[in-house]
């Protein structure tokens, strides 16, 4: 078990040797970025809305529900959903299910192309097919993610303005005053530079376990699971480091 | 021409070939027979060098595969052409798309000139109005047809097939056999294919290398094929009951040809 996460490991970096090197042709690569982008980032953009909007919606009722005492002051909800959407919702959590729709969709597209020989043919025409194949996947994600990230955390601070427009829970003015309160604008780096890092993370492993299938479809299944489980085991764990690192 | 030399590969210390040595002529159609599982597969990508082979010498006109440098590698896959078994066309390329994939990676033709050379292509493989159509949206055949077509875009002095006719009806693989054969004799191309089908053994196989479990068994061509004197090779030829009725029609031929 250890000797084999060892491999893994060692094998990870062998992989990422190959597919960080200079495009066969620049041209291409830009293509097929533009394509990853939109496909990986693009099309994410719907779910990064809905989910978004709804938690923005939740946390603000929830806030509002626990935070009763006269001692606290009535724009602490505000204040509250925005910190939670800024340092760990838009970022972690955002990624934590991103990394279930585009790792899945990068391994299970990878793993389909090696059990289809697509790889081979690309190996054979004397492509580098790591290069090819994963460099715009990787690259794509991680340019188009901070964008989803501001994205998520407007949308989630709209989805609490709603519930105070829309609701008696909490008046407007309250809940506008507290998510302009005491804003530190490093929170907004902080979630970006996060998700930076997550994204890689999600675009790299699942290419990764996509890459080095060995069989048929049932293993690209396995692929896929093991694609988004590693993924989010290094989100999380990546969060408390870079937590520690960028807030302390 | 293609020559290996005593070429033997191992899997998890199991052997797999045993000092198979052969020679591909040009401007043939060369074909690799065996049962499944009898190593064909794994011979053919040592040759093309998917697979490193622990013992022997692959030699493309007389260059050596394995001493060549990274970028005369790439020079040379250049000039490979590989049919897959499951022709391995890319799945989010067009027809069009994937057979001026390889012209778009290395050529440096204009896209006016990569059009021109891919619709050859395409109309040489005999297939019309599929250009936009996608992969999963034509027949096996066809797929077939467009990965033929792709191999050949690079206009590739060495050609190889995975199996070109597997999960094709007979029709069709006998058209496939044709249009590889045609091909071959009109570009002069080192075409190696491998198969099990007995109607493209006698249809196109101007040389045959027969392998069984690793070994070199036999090599010969389909005018000696019914033939031979290789037990083993009798066993895969008249497998079937068809064949072992043509055999014995085959030898009554013979006698009476020696009795006259």
């Amino acid at each position: 078990m250890i000797l084999s996460s060892i491999a893994s490991f060692g094998r990870y970096w062998i992989f990422l040797s190959h597919v960080f090197r200079v495009p066969d042709k620049i041209k291409e690569s830009l293509k097929r970025l533009v394509f990853e982008m939109n496909k990986l980032g693009v099309d994410s953009i719907p779910l990064v809305i809905i989910i978004s909007l709804f938690i923005g919606a939740v946390i603000t009722i929830q806030m509002t529900i626990n935070i009763v005492s006269p001692l606290i002051p009535s724009y602490s909800t505000g204040l509250a959903t925005r910190e939670i959407l800024l340092l760990e919702f838009s970022s972690t959590m955002m990624c934590l299910i991103l990394a279930g729709k585009v790792g899945s969709n990068i391994a299970s597209e990878i793993g389909t192309m090696r059990v289809t020989e697509q790889i081979d043919a690309l190996d054979i025409m004397g492509i580098n097919s790591a290069n090819f194949i994963v460099l715009p996947k990787i690259v794509g994600f991680v340019l188009f993610v901070p964008v989803l990230c501001i994205l998520s955390m407007f949308m989630g601070l709209i989805g609490g303005w709603i519930i105070a427009e829309f609701t008696t829970m909490i008046s407007v003015e309250d809940y506008v005053f507290g998510i302009q309160s005491f804003f530190n604008e490093w929170y907004v780096w902080y979630g970006i530079i996060k998700t930076i890092v997550f994204a890689f993370i999600i675009a790299s492993v699942s290419s990764f376990y996509g890459y080095y299938i060995k069989g048929g479809a049932l293993e690209v299944g396995q692929a896929s699971t093991k694609a988004v489980v590693s993924s989010s085991i290094l989100i999380l764990l990546f969060d408390v480091i870079l937590t520690k690192l960028l807030l302390q | 021409m293609i020559e290996a030399k005593n070429i033997s590969k191992w899997f998890d210390g199991q052997r797999v070939l045993y000092d198979i040595t052969a020679t591909f002529d040009t401007g043939k159609t060369n074909l690799i027979i065996g049962q499944s599982g009898s190593g064909k597969t794994v011979f053919m990508k040592c040759l093309i060098g998917l697979l490193t082979p622990e013992e022997g010498v692959i030699l493309y006109d007389g260059r050596k595969f394995r001493a060549m440098s990274d970028a005369e590698k790439r020079k040379l896959r250049m000039e490979i052409g590989v049919l897959f078994q499951g022709s391995a066309l890319f799945d989010n390329e067009t027809v069009l798309g994937n057979v001026m994939f390889p012209l778009k990676m290395f050529s440096q033709m204009s896209h006016a000139e990569q059009l021109e050379r891919a619709h050859f292509c395409i109309q040489r493989v005999g297939l019309s109005n599929a250009d936009n159509k996608y992969p999963s949206e034509i027949s096996g055949g066809m797929q077939k047809r467009v990965a033929i077509a792709r191999a050949i875009a690079l206009n590739p002095k060495y050609l190889f097939c995975d199996e070109p006719n597997s999960g094709l009806d007979p029709k069709t693989s006998i058209l496939i056999d044709e249009l590889l054969s045609d091909i071959t004799h009109e570009y002069g191309i080192t075409t190696i294919i491998n198969t099990h089908d007995m109607n493209s053994v006698l249809g196109i196989g101007e040389k045959i290398i027969f392998i069984n479990k690793g070994h070199c068994d036999w090599i010969g061509n389909d005018k000696n094929i019914f033939r031979s004197t290789s037990q083993s090779l009798n066993d895969f030829v008249f497998a079937s009951q068809l064949f072992r009725e043509v055999k014995n029609f085959l030898e009554r031929e013979y006698e009476a040809e020696e009795d006259v």
